[in-house]
């Protein structure tokens, strides 16, 4: 493996993260995942979910870490952090709100749905891209189809699915959230 | 009286069908794939001896069957164009990046019944002499995920997948892949590109058509999750058995998301071609109706891709006459049967099988103001004219639902969208993103143009009382 691999990456803007540490469990997890596939390159996006599943976001030295063993360059890593729309480059709240925005759920009243958690927890409804709130417990971001258009509107609540979701259903879903 | 005719969806809802292999077993789950995997190889009427896995794919192309995916190609076809001389490994990829705006039928079947799935996947692998398959499923179907994942467990610990399958000797293996948010993945050479690890730009064809030049550059089948249960029922049932439902050319069953303004949304399984759009609309058994009150204003056939039809266009079809002669006859939008080649010949597509109804509540600039938004985030960025095109026709409908929009909005989407498709561009988003502007602006330019004309007249007009 080329030396400079694991040097500091390109400059981006990825979070430094000097704790990081890879607990066994995970590394053995990416190296099982890399024998899923021919070519190592692969299992990036793989390695990537797994690595966001375990720190909650990808920061400069799991972007390094996976580019080593998967011997490549931290640009082929750090290209697809920014590409793919689910890998989150700082940490969320520990309740990530995901809307569906587009048309059927538009039709059957997302815009509502993402008013009325901004306005719950003091979130600005124009903002652009996902906005958390101060103490850090809250992520609310409007995302793309859900494949969920029947049952509209529909959300994530982390990884959990919520269709038809009401007002009164949203406050359900907040209460007892991201504590 | 049009009805559902549940095929892939029979047992999927019904009061204790689970998604674990045991219940899928006490439902003649996997009869199809021994029956498969044990065909004997049979002589043919020229003298030719055709092996098992010959005979199923030639069943698939008797059957007729059409992708569901979104293009509609026929699957027969596609696997013909396998190379198989090249003596590189062939691999074959389920298309579980389910994101067209409005479809949610693929999510049911991985929900509710994943060994379907698998059981189709096993087939058409066996059938195309695949040792290697994936299944890539969007990012955002975590559960889903996981769900697959079991159902895998359960198919090796039963032998229907993994080293010599049932005895016959022929090993598969079929992995997970996840996505991570990006549309452009349901395109099938991003999809693959993503598969290796990249960004997934879309590959230029030729050369890179998937069946010669796919993943790692080998041959490479992408079936979309529907399209693969429909293996099952073929190889089970028979491809002439098959064929005859449907409508000729519009062979099998296929599931409709029906979503918007109805009654009843839902995901309906019907004949293709023997239910129109007026009853999938209003039937009882289907959509149920518009809201109390409301009138039909239009709809999106086959997800947001595909060209908005008006409520009461008409269309003049091709219909063949008795004497073989080619007649026209003229159908109202809702007595268009809801199959592959009347919609194309109306002018838009069936596309992922999803009709979005909009009654008259709704307000076209806004909702493709919608639609532009999503085409403008979900742009790969590769080719110019789209990533460009995409990004300006959103602006400038942002501007229309935000105050300030000009009367000459109208023509000035039109000409970004009319210079993005047809070949500019190296994959279909072209296309996909330009439909739904050049449709909603043709056939409701008064709407734009009104909103444009009264956003001018009001910056006109002095303020009433002077802020300053």
């Amino acid at each position: 493996m080329n030396e400079s691999h694991t040097t500091e990456p390109i400059p981006n803007a990825l979070l430094s993260q000097p704790d990081f540490a890879v607990p066994a469990a995970l590394a053995a997890e990416a190296d099982e995942l890399i024998t899923h596939y021919p070519v190592k390159r692969s299992a990036s996006l793989m390695l990537l979910h797994a690595f966001q599943d375990h720190f909650g976001y990808i920061s400069q030295q799991a972007v390094v870490w996976i580019a080593a063993r998967l011997e490549l360059a931290p640009i082929n890593i750090y290209e697809l952090v920014t590409f793919y729309p689910m890998f989150h480059q700082k940490p969320v709240g520990k309740c990530h709100l995901k809307i569906c925005r587009t048309l059927s759920c538009a039709l059957g009243g997302a815009y509502e749905l993402h008013e009325h958690f901004c306005k719950k927890l003091g979130l600005d409804a124009k903002a652009h891209g996902p906005q958390t709130t101060g103490d850090g417990k809250y992520t609310v971001e409007f995302v793309e189809c859900l494949a969920g258009c029947g049952t509209a509107p529909v959300m994530m609540c982390n990884d959990t699915f919520h269709e038809g979701v009401s007002l009164k259903k949203a406050d359900e879903i907040l209460k007892g959230r991201g504590q | 009286m049009p009805q559902e005719h549940r095929q892939i969806l029979k047992y999927v809802d019904q009061p204790g069908y689970t998604p674990d292999i045991e219940c899928y077993l006490r439902h003649s789950g996997y009869e199809a794939l021994k029956k498969a995997i044990t065909l004997p190889p049979k002589t043919q009427a020229d003298g030719k001896t055709t092996t098992g896995p010959e005979q199923i794919r030639q069943e698939v192309m008797i059957s007729g069957l059409r992708g569901r995916g979104g293009a509609g190609f026929p699957c027969g076809l596609k696997w013909s164009f396998v190379d198989r001389k090249s003596g590189k490994p062939i691999h074959l990829i389920c298309n579980a990046d389910e994101s067209e705006p409005g479809t949610f039928k693929d999510k049911q079947i991985i929900y509710k019944d994943p060994h379907q799935m698998l059981e189709g996947m096993i087939i058409a692998c066996y059938a195309n002499d695949a040792h290697l398959a994936y299944i890539y499923i969007r990012g955002e179907f975590v559960e889903g995920a996981k769900i697959l994942a079991r159902a895998l467990r359960e198919a090796r610990a039963k032998n229907f997948l993994g080293r010599n399958i049932l005895g016959s000797g022929y090993d598969l293996e079929i992995h997970i892949h996840r996505g991570a948010g990006a549309y452009i993945c349901g395109e099938e050479t991003g999809l693959i590109e993503s598969l290796e690890g990249r960004r997934a730009y879309p590959r230029i064809k030729p050369p890179y058509f998937p069946a010669v030049l796919g993943l790692y550059l080998c041959p490479t089948i992408v079936n979309n999750v529907e399209t693969l249960c429909a293996v099952k029922h073929i190889t089970a049932m028979g491809g002439a058995e098959y064929a005859k439902l449907g409508t000729p050319n519009n062979t099998g069953t296929r599931i409709v998301s029906i979503s918007g303004h109805v009654k009843r949304p839902g995901y309906y399984e019907i004949e293709v071609g023997k239910v129109t759009i007026g009853e999938l609309i209003h039937d009882p058994c289907f959509g149920g109706g518009l809201r109390d009150g409301r009138k039909l204003k239009a709809i999106i056939p086959g997800g947001s891709s595909a060209k908005i039809f008006k409520a009461g266009e008409k269309f003049k079809l091709k219909g063949n006459s008795l004497l073989g002669r080619e007649a026209e006859k003229e159908v109202e939008l809702l007595d268009l049967p809801y199959d592959f080649d009347s919609i194309i010949e109306a002018g838009s597509m069936s596309g992922s099988g999803a009709l979005i109804v909009m009654d008259d509540s709704t307000d076209m600039v806004e909702a493709l103001s919608n639609i532009a938004e999503f085409y403008a985030h979900e742009s790969c960025g590769q080719c110019t004219p789209c990533r460009e095109g995409s990004l300006w026709m959103a602006k400038a409908l942002h501007r229309l639902t935000h105050g300030g929009g000009r009367s000459t909005d109208a023509d000035y989407l039109l000409r970004i969208a009319d210079n993005i498709p047809g070949g500019r561009t190296i994959c279909a988003f072209g296309e996909a993103c330009a439909w739904p502007v050049q449709s909603f602006v043709g056939k409701f330019k008064d709407e734009f143009i009104a909103k444009g004309a009264a956003d001018e007249e009001r910056r006109m007009k002095p303020a009433a009382s002077p802020q300053c």
